[in-house]
């Protein structure tokens, strides 16, 4: 989940309408669906332990970075995957995220399912207020002792009709949706029928779930939907909009992510999402869960936001555009160099000098230190918290949102590197203040996108 | 093996240097013709005297043709060399060592960069190369930055004092160059001035940081026992040092920003070469890079004019102030001249070459009985830099 939270009622008090209460969630204007890709997917493997190694990476969002060429990619070259496992993207529609799961579940083999979106509309629409950016992976293998299963299905069920609810075509950056109760009486009948399908094949009753997760693209349709479903209030999932907002293709996988957290040995978790459809997922928990420790909560991501202005929010999602630094913007990447240079580029790969354990970041032939060549390993440093040595805030130099802000960061176990920071307050930074890498959009020229590493500032309860 | 010098070998008998400024009306070649035609004009020579010539340029042109088109060079031997911001100094070093040698008779060094027609302030247009995008993209004013705290904090000098030191260098140079008719800037500006000027980077305000100018400079290089043919007054080459750095100071966690290894180590060399064995006490005059205010601080410690963690009291103590014990910038320095990558290392060795032979205008003048002055330049940042330091003297021996 970005950093970044925008408070609704800015919205209203700078248009005299829109907005709402509570905050969305926002994509920093370093980040797209797929680095929050890469953030989700490094913490599902984290969180699922040291023998998680997916046979195949799914990457699902309805506003992918580019198209025509594989997002996935960045995020296999990100987590350092084998060569021989595959990478594909399996978006376009909001569906195609629980959609990915279900047929993960379905298959054969580990799959690691990256889920991701940014929402937006036109200014004061309820889509800018209600949407939210963020991401969420979801790791779908057999049991294995050193990453054992922690939910298992119990029960599929989907429905399908084709309808005009809401669209948009490629290059629009905003949806449209057609009146509100036509969709409404479209969704009701197709999510009840899953879900009883999916209880009936599981073979339970509305009373034995647990804990039930609704959500999908019609918020009207969600809530009428819940009333009918035949379970506790209690037992209804917060669906995060109060705080992070409706996160589209990646939101069914955040609230499962954040359920499961939550979860004991034995619960039925459901899952139903309302896309172009009805998905009903089923789960039942093991008895691993109870010693699962995430990477990184989700309670704990939605609690450590930071605000960010409305003028700022319109200036990131280029609604408006403010007057840069009169410095040149930067020219395209090379496609051979980062081809050459990729386990560093892409997985934050330098190299240690294998006598005398000196650090390299870049990777480097020859070391620094007693002169060996060629004789070093490689030194992943992507998971390697740091601390600042000292830094500066450079309100000259070309940034997509100035000013930049700078640090020499000092790696723990030996490395330096000068690098930019991102989600930080600048006035509160100090010397010594701890930091952890993050997968970043550096800017993007000529329609490609530079891809890189920033560090960040590690927050209590991150 | 060995680093030996050419001491005594090789002196400067002539130079030239254009007005530093926005020469909108002149491009590069004009003022390539105009820095090298008052250094011939300086000797009695034309340019058919000169055996071959060193081209000092950063960004401003490519290949020796650089000089022999504008120049009208008929078969001479053009070099052109590039070494950051060095560039023009590294010319001076090339062509004294062909001389050295006893390949040529005589060789130019000249430097030139048109910086001002880019569009943007500050220097652009350097490393075109291709890249993988994850190299930083930081200004040079934020990377100098980074020495100002971490200075303070070692040495214990208040965040109030320290804005003090950086002012005082700041003025000094500014108070130099008020003086100097080839200057860019030619105003005193008050402490109160530049500590209200807008914040560029870190603690960095607009007077800290050198301006953009265009400019060029030349020197004429004879071998020592020939110069009395061409002056009275020749500047006798007693070092010049180069050192490229490994960049190890953006990978060692050792490195602390509060010095510039690559200038303490050109600065031993060019001592070691010269026969000096108290810089502090020994040199008449220095003209450093002043990029930004916190690098004359730390170049002050680096080339051994102050004790470590002592450059700070000196600077407020007026010890390198124009009528001080060892003036420091007397021409006013990067900060009043701007920085055209390729002449700026000549134009300091113009100053050095004014004051050693008492041709300073008087209201700038020095006066000491010491007769070594020092030129240095650093190219690139804290932890990544080349650097220079040549010393002259119109005395052997």
């Amino acid at each position: 989940m970005p950093y970044r939270r925008l408070d609704r009622a800015d919205i209203n008090a700078f248009f005299g309408s829109g907005g709402g209460r509570g905050s969305r969630s926002v994509a920093g204007y370093d980040e797209d669906t797929t680095t929050m890709g890469v953030e989700a997917a490094r913490f599902a493997l984290r969180s699922a332990g040291e023998g998680a190694e997916p046979d195949a990476l799914w990457f699902a969002t309805a506003n992918p970075a580019y198209l025509e060429k594989t997002n996935a990619n960045a995020i296999h070259a990100a987590l350092r995957l084998d060569q021989l496992t595959p990478a594909v993207d399996t978006g376009g529609a909001v569906r195609s995220g629980v959609g990915s799961l279900r047929a993960a579940l379905d298959g054969r083999g580990s799959v690691l399912v990256v889920t991701a979106d940014t929402r937006g509309g036109l200014p004061t629409s309820t889509d800018e207020a209600a949407g939210g950016d963020g991401a969420a992976a979801l790791l779908v293998d057999d049991d294995d002792e050193d990453a054992p299963v922690i939910a298992e299905l119990v029960a599929a069920a989907s429905a399908t009709e084709e309808f005009i609810d809401r669209w948009r075509t490629p290059g629009e950056p905003n949806a449209k949706q057609w009146e509100e109760r036509f969709g409404e009486t479209k969704y009701l009948p197709l999510g009840e029928q899953a879900w009883n399908a999916a209880l009936k094949a599981a073979e339970l009753t509305p009373e034995q779930v647990d804990r039930v997760i609704v959500t999908g693209s019609h918020a009207r349709a969600i809530r009428s939907l819940t009333r009918r479903l035949g379970v506790a209030q209690e037992a209804v999932v917060d669906d995060l909009s109060a705080t992070v907002g409706n996160t589209g293709t990646a939101h069914f996988g955040l609230l499962l992510a954040g359920g499961l957290e939550a979860a004991e040995p034995g619960q039925v978790i459901a899952v139903l999402s309302l896309a172009d459809g009805a998905d009903v997922l089923v789960f039942r928990t093991t008895d691993a869960i109870a010693s699962y420790s995430p990477a990184r909560a989700v309670a704990a991501q939605v609690e450590n936001g930071g605000p960010l202005p409305y003028a700022r929010f319109l200036s990131w999602r280029k609604v408006v555009t403010v007057e840069p630094p009169r410095r040149p913007e930067p020219d395209r990447i090379s496609a051979a160099v980062s081809g050459r240079t990729h386990d560093w580029k892409f997985a934050f790969i330098g190299s240690r000098d294998e006598s005398t354990g000196a650090l390299h970041m870049p990777p480097a032939r020859v070391s620094r230190e007693g002169g060996a060549v060629d004789e070093m390993e490689p030194a992943p440093m992507s998971d390697v918290a740091g601390t600042i040595a000292t830094f500066t805030i450079d309100r000259i130099a070309y940034s997509p949102s100035p000013p930049i802000v700078f640090a020499v960061v000092d790696f723990d176990g030996g490395g330096r590197l000068p690098i930019e920071l991102t989600d930080v307050e600048a006035d509160d930074l100090a010397i010594g203040d701890r930091v952890e890498m993050t997968f970043r959009r550096l800017f993007s020229a000529d329609g490609i996108h530079n891809y890189f590493w920033k560090a960040r500032p590690i927050r209590a309860g991150r | 093996m060995g680093s030996h010098g050419i001491k005594d070998q090789v002196a400067i008998v002539g130079m030239g240097c254009t007005r530093f400024g926005e020469h909108w009306d002149k491009g590069a070649d004009e003022l390539l013709v105009d820095a090298a035609e008052e250094t011939f004009a300086s000797v009695g020579v034309t340019k058919d005297d000169i055996d071959a010539y060193w081209y000092g340029t950063a960004m401003s042109g490519m290949s020796g043709m650089g000089v022999a088109r504008p120049l009208q060079l008929h078969n001479k031997p053009v070099t052109h060399v590039e070494n950051f911001c060095a560039t023009g100094s590294e010319a001076l070093r090339n062509a004294a060592y062909a001389v050295a040698s006893g390949a040529y008779d005589s060789a130019m060094a000249i430097g030139v960069e048109k910086v001002k027609d880019s569009g943007y302030q500050g220097l652009v247009g350097a490393g075109k190369t291709p890249t993988d995008g994850t190299n930083r993209t930081l200004t040079a004013a934020a990377m100098f930055a980074m020495c100002v705290p971490a200075y303070a904090k070692k040495y214990g000098v208040d965040a109030e004092e320290m804005r003090e030191v950086l002012a005082h260098i700041s003025a000094k140079n500014h108070y130099n160059g008020a003086r100097n008719p080839r200057a860019q800037f030619r105003r005193e500006v008050s402490t109160e001035t530049i500590c209200a000027s807008p914040l560029m980077a870190g603690d960095l305000r607009v007077y800290d940081c050198s301006g953009v100018a265009d400019g060029s400079a030349a020197a004429i290089v004879v071998r020592a026992e020939d110069a009395h043919k061409y002056t009275d007054s020749p500047l006798y080459i007693k070092a010049l040092s180069f050192v490229a750095g490994n960049c190890s100071g953006n990978a060692d966690p050792d490195y602390d920003y509060t010095s510039f290894p690559e200038i303490e180590a050109a600065a031993a060399d060019a001592y070691a070469q010269a026969d000096i064995t108290n810089p502090r006490s020994e040199i008449a005059m220095a003209e450093v890079h002043d990029c930004f205010t916190p690098a004359e601080l730390l170049i002050m410690e680096d080339l051994g004019f102050a004790e470590r963690g002592t450059a700070w009291k000196e600077v407020l103590a007026g010890t390198y102030d124009l009528h001080g014990e060892l003036p420091v910038n007397p021409d006013g320095g990067l900060k009043s001249f701007g920085h055209p990558v390729g002449a700026s290392g000549l134009r300091m060795m113009f100053e050095a070459w004014l004051q050693l032979r008492h041709q300073a205008p008087d209201e700038r003048q020095i006066s000491t009985d010491r007769t070594i002055g020092l030129t240095h330049n650093l190219g690139g940042y804290p932890g990544e830099m080349v650097s220079f330091v040549g010393l002259v003297s119109p005395e052997l021996g």
